[in-house]
């Protein structure tokens, strides 16, 4: 066996390993993260947790309801705020859009997805909270369905892209629309893709405080309508976190996985939805 | 634009013919389906197609030969403008179905008249029975009675009937191969369109479910004139009327296909279906 084998050998055997090892401690930080809420929350989550309202300061026991609620709420306006023009805007990038007036969407959309979530925060603030002088659930959606904009466009553009030409054309040839081809065979083919996309600009969402901190602000009580300041776990779980109660910590905890919870079953519901849908097969 | 309305006028008002012609049945006793004269068809600045002429027989099967790249399926886009769907692509010169331009007219209309099937089979992500009924439903057919009645018909005269009644509302893509071609024939046909263009429609399938398709398109030339592009030429010698040989761009010769296998009139026609090249 020569040398230049036997260094080759070792580069192939060095490069695996690497490749393996990262590849491994990428998901070892994901479940290490999950193991240590589930272990964390799981002990301080109970039946009160999800149904009382919090206690007040030196008294133990007590839940978050309200703010179970208050995220519930605020996903559903974000998802009403930011899903339509989302979903739309990646219909015309995929399927109608020319060159030039595409390019400028997809480079808005890159960079309205870089702009920092606490500067969304600060736009909702200014033109929902200032005029009505007040923290809103409304601003605090509004805030959160502005940021899934960006991710909405492009994933669905990006589900588009994977339904085959070949479909398009079949369509056309039978005398469709082209718009009739896009609403009836391409976005059905790649509904579960687009479902997909939506659930996890979902769930990026979910998880965001920043710009809750002056738009939904916080409640230690239920927030009626959409017009109140209202609790969120995410802002709940800052405020617990790291205030010195020991109680507060473990339903920091609990919060925490609650948060996980609620964004678990959102995508499993999607994706029953869309299971029984037919796809088309990957090539 | 003017150039084309012109070619319309000329090619209309003296039905001049340049093809056909040994052999052929007298011009006066035929009855052309689509007629094509001075067609020039151009990708962006590269040209594809060359002065293009023919005339072709309704109720019969018309077969275009060539080697790769030769533009046969580009002037099989042409006749439904399918080629509208690629960016700088035009077509120049007069094209008619019956008497109407289908350079100028109403695209969806045009689609409605000339099916077509392609390549790979290109069933949609649905039902067989919701394959098959998508043509009349973006046209406006709602009734469920027509819509069953439509589907069992064009399944029939697509010989998949048999094999799919039970399981109408299994996907379509629970098929094989055949069966799914023959759904996307049954799709196209399920708008009894007037001519049905046919791209290399087995060349992804066995010889049976070849031998199936090709039984197939005797009986559907009965209510259909169908074009098919093949690069087998006994398929070509097998099921067409007339034959027509393309290469590179232009259409060498067009002819009844026993006159073009038997005693081609050109050497380059001799030269490709003897194997010299191609």
């Amino acid at each position: 066996m020569g040398a230049r084998e036997t260094w080759r050998k070792f580069v192939n055997v060095f490069m695996f390993s690497l490749t393996g090892l990262c590849a491994f401690t990428a998901v070892g930080f994901l479940f290490f993260i999950l193991g240590y809420l589930l272990w964390n929350g799981g002990r301080a989550l109970n039946w009160a947790f999800l149904t009382h309202l919090p206690t007040p300061v030196g008294e133990a026991g007590g839940g978050m309801a309200n703010a179970i609620v208050g995220s519930a709420k605020l996903l559903l306006l974000a998802s009403l705020v930011g899903i339509p023009p989302g979903f739309l805007g990646g219909v015309y990038l995929g399927e109608f859009g020319g060159k030039t007036f595409s390019f400028l969407v997809r480079y808005t959309t890159d960079l309205l997805n870089g702009v920092p979530s606490i500067v969304v925060g600060i736009f909702a603030y200014t033109i929902v909270v200032l005029p009505l002088r007040h923290f809103s659930t409304l601003a605090g959606g509004l805030a959160l369905g502005v940021m899934m904009i960006p991710i909405a466009v492009r994933s669905t553009e990006e589900s588009l892209r994977t339904v085959p030409q070949t479909l398009r054309e079949g369509a056309l040839a039978l005398g469709a629309s082209k718009w009739k081809t896009v609403a009836t065979v391409v976005v059905p083919a790649a509904g579960r893709g687009i479902v997909t996309g939506f659930v996890l600009d979902l769930a990026r969402v979910a998880g965001e405080t920043a710009p809750l901190l002056f738009t939904a602000f916080s409640n230690r009580f239920w927030s009626p309508g959409w017009n109140q300041p209202t609790a969120s776990l995410p802002v709940m779980v800052f405020t617990y976190a790291i205030s010195p109660y020991e109680d507060w910590h473990r339903q920091a905890w609990a919060a925490g996985l609650v948060l996980l919870l609620l964004v678990l079953v959102t995508n499993i519901a999607a994706r029953l939805l869309v299971s029984g849908r037919m796809s088309v097969p990957q090539v | 634009m003017t150039a084309t309305s012109n070619a319309v006028t000329v090619l209309k008002a003296t039905e001049e013919s340049p093809s056909l012609g040994r052999g052929a049945t007298p011009r006066a006793q035929l009855d052309f389906k689509l007629r094509v004269a001075g067609l020039n068809f151009y990708y962006g600045a590269k040209q594809a197609l060359y002065d293009i002429g023919l005339q072709i027989l309704v109720h019969r099967i018309t077969a275009l030969i060539g080697p790769s790249g030769c533009g046969k399926t580009t002037f099989l886009r042409t006749l439904n403008r399918m080629y509208e769907t690629v960016p700088r692509a035009r077509a120049e010169g007069a094209v008619l179905l019956d008497d109407e331009d289908v350079l100028a007219m109403d695209v969806v209309s045009l689609r409605r008249r000339v099916g077509m099937v392609f390549q790979k089979s290109n069933p949609f992500p649905k039902s067989i029975f919701d394959n098959v009924a998508y043509g009349l439903k973006v046209n406006g057919t709602r009734r469920k009675g027509a819509l069953a009645e439509a589907v069992e018909r064009s399944l029939r005269r697509a010989a998949l009937w048999d094999e799919v009644k039970g399981q109408l509302h299994k996907s379509a893509y629970a098929l094989s191969g055949g069966q799914q071609q023959r759904l996307c024939i049954a799709r196209a046909l399920a708008v009894d369109p007037e001519v049905l263009l046919l791209d290399e429609p087995c060349s992804a399938l066995d010889p049976i479910a070849t031998a199936k398709i090709e039984e197939l398109l005797f009986d559907l030339k009965e209510t259909c004139t169908i074009i098919i592009v093949t690069h087998n030429m006994q398929q070509a010698a097998r099921v067409a009327n007339d034959t027509g040989f393309f290469l590179l761009g232009r259409l060498i010769e067009f002819n009844r296909t026993e006159m073009i296998f038997k005693t081609p009139a050109r050497r380059e026609t001799e030269d490709y279906i003897t194997g010299r090249f191609g």
